[in-house]
């Protein structure tokens, strides 16, 4: 059969949105934080947006008897994007069903079946379903293994099935490999949406945008300009309440497993040929395997651990005294790493990268420092206050680009001071970007995998994790901080040996 | 923060304009485009404003108004600065131009247009008959008008064909998109047989309901029947005929619509008629030339009812 070419679709027809085919979402552990917090909000805003198909249908799975719909829409109410509008909610809720039940039993997917069935018959979802496992890694064999049991997983001629599933995609790179064969044996990888939220941020995609759409960073983005580079997730919550999940994994696993290293993958990859996700997935597939982890540990890594403290005006316990916590966990909150990336264009330049718990503020950043000019035809007194040049993407909160560049100070005498000069998003652009969910959630749906990483990307982010994490568990413990700082003091050694310093967010 | 200046010239504008950068910051960063709307004076601007306002939430701009104040008055501008609360994400210049300057207001504007920044030219209420060739028109990539708004929508559709130019837009056209994004949407579904018929109905006043036929009627190659609703505002229903059965969409109370296929449950679709600022947002997010909209424009000559409409 010819393909079909549909007679009103033209490529330079740029108003219309992108609008997901009919499908639904089915999402096991409906009743969990990410869901109320995050997944649901983002499906109402894709529906008060328009982006969703006509007669979508949301399907939760968990267990527990509540009030499904009730549960929606207190999630939304409280915490969608966009302003709350009765008319959208209704539509939204002539689609919503709920499947009660023990993901082990069998009766709670014959029900799952008949109601996907009636959905397909009912509201025209046409066989297409997404499962989002926004439950335990633990479990996922489980669920997996049922939905292949009750024909749920195969997509087929007239529908497809995928399957999303959140971090941590395992603990280390043995663990990842087996989680990838757990769901790889149900689900074809082509089929496998794994979310990082972070790639669905606006300012993380705009990393390509800067790099290969310009002609005036790109030139100087390489060793023979850039000194080192810093990229840095701090978070000024601590991890109460989070213990179940936290304990034993700690910042590293948490942080830079996924979202660092994919920041350092797009803001140190080739060029892709194209942005094909096949494209982009080989280039950033590329540049973490060049990726290796610089020793010695002792030296060239840092972990740490908040101790309880004053900050910002209001007391809080310590790693040790939060509920869940063993007074003995080595669990690092604070966790820095130095990394080379193994390839000409990187040749010699070092990447930091560094999250916490408990630091000074809420930041997520990409600092890209320059060398120094090679000759300055000043005298020393004229720079001494000029630091290093350098390119820093906020990826959040204040989305946006600053550059720190020297510039001479009004007067007589000729002095020369850092400046900076700032794009910031909320002024040159929308106040309402789409939050990172709703992003992902309509891509799962169209079946769009530019931005979610491959199990490939996953894996050789444990490889390169992997020797950190066995030197750390074999040799001492986190070293001590205070809440509210900018991480233990080890940290600010580990580049003070370089003859470096962090910057201050 | 608003500011009246009096009997004033556009140097002293840009004088406070720079005066007001320097004590409260950076009034004028990261704007994207100057934004400029034409109008006769009265009190619809501000409802226009407002409208401009709340675009420039997605699209930061310096927002011009050139309101054209009564010709028998002596040659005078009265300019107002509004800035901070007053202007949204924007920064909004109230120009009334009085006598012989009301038909050259482009010697106003032109010092007041942000450096190497888009302009946008908007016609909120009446268009001049060729907007390219206009001297306001002239300095703007792009030119947004609004068939809906003039005495006579249906010959404004007609008349845009005829003056077509690349950057041209309107928002009749704007109106349109959520229906359009539902038909082609509809489309990529199997069962995929070509269209053979279509038919549009809707108000016998509306621009939209022209400019859909016009763009069917160019795409799918195939006759489009205009018809004249007896219900609702604006667009009404559309439908495409295929051999297996029509795809209709219909939308009786200009707020849901319905969506009909065959061998398929119908679904609601929210089809809201969009609100001023809603179009113009999207208006704002591309200034290229919007090469479907010519094709829609010349796709209403193509119309059978065409000819006959006009004498009804």
């Amino acid at each position: 059969m010819a393909r079909w070419t549909n007679p009103l679709r033209d490529e330079r027809d740029k108003r219309l949105p992108v609008i997901a085919g009919p499908s639904s979402l089915v999402i096991f552990g409906v009743t969990g934080d990410l869901a109320r917090k995050k997944l649901l909000p983002a499906v109402y805003d894709l529906a008060h947006r328009g982006l969703l198909p006509p007669g979508f249908a949301l399907v939760g799975c968990a267990r527990g008897e509540e009030d499904f719909t009730a549960v929606v829409r207190d999630a939304v109410e409280r915490h969608a994007r966009t302003p709350f509008k009765e008319s959208v909610w209704r539509r939204l809720a002539d689609g919503i069903r709920f499947v009660p039940g023990d993901f082990g039993e069998d009766d709670t997917f014959e029900r799952l079946v008949k109601t996907v069935d009636e959905l397909d018959a009912e509201r025209g979802t046409g066989g297409n379903h997404a499962f989002y496992l926004s439950i335990p890694p633990s479990v996922f064999g489980v669920v997996t293994q049922q939905l292949a049991k009750f024909g749920l997983a195969a997509s087929t001629s007239d529908g497809w099935r995928r399957v999303v599933i959140e971090k941590p995609f395992g603990h280390d790179l043995a663990s990842a490999c087996e989680l990838n064969g757990i769901v790889g044996s149900v689900f074809g990888e082509e089929s496998v949406f794994r979310i990082d939220h972070y790639l669905g941020k606006e300012t993380v995609q705009n990393i390509l945008a800067l790099r290969f759409a310009n002609q005036l960073f790109e030139p100087l983005w390489n060793c023979h300009y850039v000194d080192h580079v810093q990229i840095t997730m701090a978070e000024d919550i601590g991890v109460g309440g989070r213990a179940g999940y936290y304990d034993g994994i700690g910042a590293a696993r948490d942080v830079i497993q996924n979202h660092l290293l994919q920041l350092l993958a797009f803001t140190a990859m080739e060029e892709p040929l194209s942005f094909e996700p096949a494209a982009l997935r080989a280039e950033k597939v590329k540049v973490l395997r060049a990726t290796e982890p610089v020793g010695p540990f002792e030296e060239t890594t840092a972990r740490g651990q908040y101790t309880g403290g004053w900050q910002g005006g209001e007391r809080v316990p310590a790693l040790h005294d939060e509920d869940g916590f063993a007074p003995e966990s080595r669990t690092e909150t604070y966790a820095a790493v130095t990394l080379a990336v193994e390839n000409r264009r990187w040749a010699g330049v070092p990447f930091y990268l560094r999250t916490g718990k408990r630091l000074g503020r809420r930041v997520t950043e990409i600092a890209v420092v320059f060398r120094r000019a090679p000759h300055l035809p000043f005298d020393s007194t004229a720079t001494e206050e000029l630091g290093q040049n350098a390119l820093v993407i906020r990826v959040q909160p204040d989305e946006g680009v600053t550059m720190r560049f020297g510039s001479k100070v009004p007067g007589t005498t000729m002095e020369v001071r850092d400046v900076t000069m700032d794009f910031g998003y909320g002024h040159a652009f929308t106040e309402s970007s789409p939050e990172a969910y709703e992003r992902l959630v309509l891509d799962v749906l169209r079946g769009e995998p530019s931005l979610f990483p491959g199990n490939e990307e996953v894996e050789e982010s444990w490889r390169i994790l992997d020797p950190v994490l066995a030197q750390w568990s074999a040799h001492g413990a986190p070293e001590p901080y205070p809440p509210g700082s900018w991480g233990p003091e080890s940290a600010d050694a580990m580049l003070a040996r370089d003859g470096r310093n962090w910057r201050r967010p | 923060m608003i500011i009246d200046l009096p009997s004033t010239t556009t140097s002293k504008v840009n004088q406070k304009l720079v005066e007001l950068r320097e004590r409260g910051g950076a009034v004028a960063l990261g704007r994207v485009l100057t934004l400029l709307i034409v109008t006769e004076d009265g009190a619809a601007i501000e409802d226009t404003v407002d409208a401009a306002n709340e675009a420039s939430r997605e699209h930061p701009s310096r927002i011009i108004v050139a309101a054209r104040g009564t010709k028998a008055a002596e040659p005078r501008i009265d300019a107002q600065i509004r800035v901070g609360g007053d202007a949204g994400a924007s920064e909004v210049l109230v120009l009334r131009l009085y006598g012989p300057l009301a038909d050259e207001a482009d010697t106003a504007v032109v010092p007041l247009l942000l450096p190497d920044a888009p302009i946008v030219t908007w016609w909120p209420g009446s268009a001049p008959a060729d907007p390219a060739r206009d001297p306001l028109g002239r300095i703007a990539q792009r030119r947004i008008t609004d068939a809906a708004a003039e005495r006579n929508p249906i010959e404004a559709v007609r008349s845009r064909a005829a003056s077509y130019a690349e950057g041209d837009t309107d928002l009749a056209w704007t109106r349109l998109t959520n229906w359009r994004a539902q038909l082609v949407a509809a489309l990529d579904l199997p069962p995929h047989e070509p269209v053979t018929a279509a038919s549009v109905t809707g108000d016998g006043n509306s621009p939209s309901t022209e400019l859909l036929a016009g763009w069917l009627a160019h795409y799918l190659r195939v006759p489009v029947r205009r018809e004249r609703a007896s219900e609702g505002p604006g667009i009404v229903s559309v439908s495409l005929e295929r051999a297996s059965g029509p795809v209709e969409l219909h939308r009786p109370d200009g707020k849901i619509g319905t969506l009909r296929q065959p061998g398929q449950p119908a679904r609601t679709i929210d089809l809201h008629r969009r609100s001023l600022s809603d179009v113009l947002v999207e208006e704002l997010r591309r200034l290229d030339p919007d090469e479907v909209y010519e094709r829609a424009l010349h796709g209403v000559s193509l119309l059978p009812e065409h000819q006959e409409g006009a004498t009804v």
